[in-house]
Order: structure tokens, then sequence, then C-alpha cells
């Protein structure tokens, strides 16, 4: 049984549209006869990228300036089904705008919104894969409260592919008035400043942990980064002391990564970063604990001391 | 400055996780407060002692009157709390937790800001928070990595993917604080002794004025056809560093062709 119609959230980053959008279409090709996509921003600029990807249509709000995007696409979104367009599914990544879309959207149709997909099934109605206890256990859950169906899958569930289709034609979401609930505004913007590939996007991954010790040690991690052309990234217990911000975090809280190599070093593998590691295609751990969970994953387990394997591999690096 | 505080008790994710043959999470054991929600009970209670006055109320959702966790975040210095307990909660979902915190928190008097974790430990929906706002109609602010409130309006600095945006809401709104908003306290031996007489108010979903048959799993909208282990990766060769360990790696890694 395929589906009549999938709405996918397309989600714009400073460089267009986001992997995530473009994994999703892909995925909602196979499960739908017709695929849109609805924007909270103009749609003149992202209708060619999402036509290519399989988008026949992108509704869109135009600029929302500093509206913030949950309660703004929510409405928009809840008079459209209203006013009797409803798809059958709607799936959204689980990022920052596309949690708050979907949480305020399940309120609106009164309706469940399944989260931290990664996989969905439609030839038994509509059965999304979900990872729990840190991606030990898959549970697959039904939606069993009428279309639409509101899901929100974690980023790199499913391969972004080409199909080949012109522009998408431009459709006006129309946003009604949101009263109280919409004065919250965005005034400003920043973009922490990194250099080289992004950490989500990186063939190499070079992650730092607790073992190393103190927030100084971590320019390690950095620098075998740069030396490998990859992203440094970091476990949740070095960004909750502060070490690095967030935006380095890999797991459950934090980024989806598949890089070819995942290095980590000084990280025992809470189930909360191997959520977000787990499948890399080769990962190497440098740990002192023998027992660390981390090595029932690694392709090679380095039982050793980070302040003295990283500096020697580094040097050996360098001097190729 | 009045702040509400969601928090949830939680089995101690030290504990490997389990499920109860009808799909729920089991929760029989002692539970404890999620760490993620200590940063939102410090962030308030910071508040509170920046505005000089107001005080800090927690509410939350737990099966057989559980307390523990509450006492806590009471100990820590929150004044009191609102507890849910009903037996037909079982199997609530995300929108229906929603629905019952919101209940509970319209029964607390002159509350300016409602502060959550953005998501729990256990569940991980982060989407709680959302629907409370959605719920309440109130304007939301959510991934908070800083909080600040000044003439009636609230500050934000909301994570993004490549940084953080400002944002700012006028009171009263909800905002969800990451982990590392703040350094949590630890409760002192004299805030302690002081949790075990603050009040906690224990209610039904029927002293709230919900209906048991939409919400747990009665109202889920939800059924869950099938849990299974994962796939597992298989562990390859683990060695012991004798001082040349990083030739092995540089080895492995010229075998992948990323040097």
């Amino acid at each position: 049984m395929a589906l009549s119609k999938v709405w996918v959230h397309a989600e714009i980053n400073e460089n267009g549209v986001a992997p995530i959008t473009l994994e999703m279409l892909a995925k909602a090709r196979t499960i739908a006869d017709t695929v849109e996509a609805f924007v909270g921003d103009a749609g003149d600029g992202v209708a060619a990228t999402l036509g290519a990807h399989g988008a026949t249509t992108v509704h869109a709000t135009g600029d929302l300036g500093g509206k913030l995007q949950g309660v703004h696409v929510a409405a928009a979104l809840a008079a459209a089904i209203e006013a009797g367009g409803a798809p059958d599914l709607l799936m959204l990544g689980t990022t920052y705008d596309g949690r708050d879309i979907a949480a305020r959207l399940s309120v609106k149709l009164d309706k469940p919104v399944l989260t931290n997909n990664i996989d969905v099934d439609v030839t038994d109605g509509i059965v999304v894969t979900t990872p729990i206890f840190g991606g030990t256990q898959l549970v697959k859950t039904k939606f069993a409260a009428g279309a639409p169906a509101i899901a929100l899958f974690r980023p790199k569930s499913f391969v972004a592919e080409e199909s080949g289709g012109g522009a998408a034609a431009v459709a006006e979401l129309a946003v009604p008035d949101t009263g109280a609930a919409g004065t919250a505004v965005r005034t400003n913007r920043f973009v922490e400043e990194t250099s080289g590939p992004k950490l989500d996007e990186a063939a190499v991954v070079v992650a730092g942990g607790r073992g190393l010790g103190e927030a100084a040690k971590f320019e390690l991690i950095e620098d075998l980064a740069k030396t490998l052309k990859g992203a440094p990234g970091a476990s949740r217990a070095i960004v909750d002391a502060g070490w690095v911000p967030y935006s380095y975090q890999v797991g459950q809280t934090g980024k989806v990564v598949k890089p070819t190599v995942y290095i980590a070093a000084g990280i025992s593998g809470a189930t909360q970063h191997m959520v977000g590691m787990k499948g890399s295609k080769n990962i190497i751990a440098i740990n002192k604990d023998p027992e660390a969970p981390i090595f029932g994953v690694a392709d090679l387990g380095i039982v050793g001391d980070v302040h003295k394997v990283l500096p020697k591999l580094l040097e050996a690096l360098q001097a190729r | 400055m009045n702040v509400v505080v969601c928090v949830k008790q939680i089995p101690d994710p030290a504990d490997p996780g389990a499920l109860n043959a009808d799909h729920t999470l089991k929760r029989d054991g002692k539970l404890i407060l999620d760490e993620s929600d200590s940063y939102g009970v410090e962030m308030a209670l910071q508040l509170v002692d920046k505005a000089g006055e107001g005080e800090v109320t927690l509410v939350s959702m737990a099966p057989n009157g559980e307390v523990s966790g509450l006492r806590t975040a009471l100990a820590m210095g929150a004044a009191k709390a609102v507890l849910v307990s009903d037996d037909a909660l079982k199997g609530a979902g995300a929108l229906d937790t929603a629905k019952v915190l919101a209940a509970a928190i319209k029964r607390v008097e002159g509350a300016d800001l409602v502060l959550a974790a953005t998501e729990s430990s256990d569940g991980y929906t982060g989407t709680v928070p959302e629907q409370i706002a959605a719920i309440l109609d109130l304007p939301s602010i959510t991934f908070a990595k800083s909080v600040e409130i000044a003439d009636g309006t609230v500050k934000v600095q909301r994570q993004t993917e490549a940084g953080y945006d400002e944002c700012e809401s006028p009171l009263p709104a909800l905002v969800s604080v990451t982990a590392g908003v703040v350094e949590p306290r630890y409760p002192s031996f004299k805030g302690i002794m002081a949790a075990k007489s603050k009040p906690v108010d224990t209610v039904t979903i029927a002293d709230l004025g919900i209906d048991a048959a939409i919400v747990g799993w009665a109202g889920a909208g939800q059924e869950i056809v099938n849990v299974e282990a994962a796939p597992e990766r298989e562990a390859g060769e683990v060695i012991e560093d004798d001082g040349e360990a990083h030739v092995k790696i540089v080895e492995f890694l010229d075998g992948l062709k990323v040097l």
C-alpha cells in the first residue's frame, strides 16, 4: 500500500536546503504517489533543489522575518489541513525547528507525534521504527489516530538521491493570526566560526571525552582532526562541563554522524553517545579502561593513555 | 517572579532499562530526578534569586505517588511541588503528558515563566515543552543555552545547528533549557532536611478535570506492534598500547585510504 500524499518539511540552513530534507524526500518518493514540501520561508530560492529531489510542490509561508518557526509554520499547516489538504503523513527532521513545528501541530490537530524515528514502512498502516535504550532495541509503532500522521526522523536515516525532477511549483501557505503564542521573536543570529568540514558531513571525525582530563587537552583532538582533514567532536560529558560548545556534541542529544572513520579518544561509550556514532563505517577507540563499552563497537581498539597515543599519532601523520 | 519547572522522575540511567509486557517502560523501582531537569531547577532558582521575590514550584507526573526525585529538587531550593499520579496515565505518550502537565501548571497561581528540560533522558522526544506551550497558548523559546529576565521580557540564546539565535518573548512564557545552561548546585544538608517538610500537592487526573479516555494507552493514538534487538555491531581487534599503537592506527587509516 502506497500512501497518496506525503509532506516533507524543508529545513533551510546557511547553505540552502539541509541534508535531512533531501534524505526524507528520497524516502518519501518510495512510499507515496505525491511528494510535496513545506517551508517556513520564501519558496522561490529552494524550489529547484526540492524539485530535483522529488517534491512537485513547495508550500511556502514566505519570509517569516524574526518570527519563530514552530508556532507560525504549525498554525499555517493546521489551517491548510483543516481546509481539506491533509496529507497522509508529515515528515520532519528531529531538529530544533522540526521538533517545535511538530509539537505545536500535534496540539492543534490533537494527534500524536512520534520522534527520533530511523525508518517508516507503509505496507500495513504507517509504522515507524525508533531506537530506544541507546539504540540497543528497536520499537515499531503504528499510527492509529487517522491522517495526518506526524513523524520526526533522525538525520542520516535515509540516503539522499536526486529524482531528476524539474523545479517544484511554489504554493502559498498562509499563516493565520497566532495571538499571544506568536509573540516570541528572534532578534539576532550568530554563526560560530568553524574551519574545515562540518561535523555531520565530514569523512573523518575525531571525538574527545572526559579521558582527556582537562579542557586544554582538547587541542589534541582539534589538531588530529585538522591533520586528517576531518571534524572535531565531543561527548556530552565535556560539553556539559563547558570544555567545548554544544555544536561539537555527538550523541542522542547532539549530532548523528556516520563518517568513514570515527576516532573516539578518551570516550567510554555511554549509550547516549553510542546512538550518535554507531553507524560510522569504521571506529577506532583509544581508552585506558579495557572494560569501556566503546571497545564493544570498535573495529580497532587501543587500550592506552590518550596523552601518549595521540601525540605520537599526530607526529607520525604529520611526518608523512 | 514565580517560576514553574517541569521535572521528570526516571529510572536510574545507570541501570539497564527494561520494558513491561505491554511495552511500557519499567518504572516500578525507585525513581530519581532526571539530571537534565536539574538545569531547569537551578536556572529557576537563580532567576527568582535575582528578582528578589517569588518562588519556584515543581510540576511532575509519575506512577505510585513517587516523590524521591521531587525531594532532590526541593532540597536544591524549590518551594513546593504538584505531582500528578494516576494509574490511567500508564502508557501516556508525549502529547498526553503535555496535557496533564499543562493542567497541573494551571493549578499554580501567578506563574510568570515555565521552564523544562529540552528532553528527558529516557523518552527523549523533545516535544513535550513545546506541546505544553501550545496547550497553554503561551509563547515559547526552546533549546535555550542562556536565559535572562529584564522588564517583563525573557531573553534567550537559542541553540541552532550553526551557532545560536538571540530570541526574546514577553512573559508569561515557556522556555526549554539545554544541559549546561547553568551549573546545578548540590543540595545542602540543610536543604535536604528542609525538603522533607515542603508541600507536595498530589493529584489525580480527575482532580485536574482530565478524562481518563483521552490519556494513557486509551488515548495514545498509536500502537506498538513490535520491539526487537537492534543488529549488533561486531567488536574488532583490541590491543594494549605498547608504545607503538599509533603505528597500528596509521596502518588502519592507510587501509581505508583516508590519508
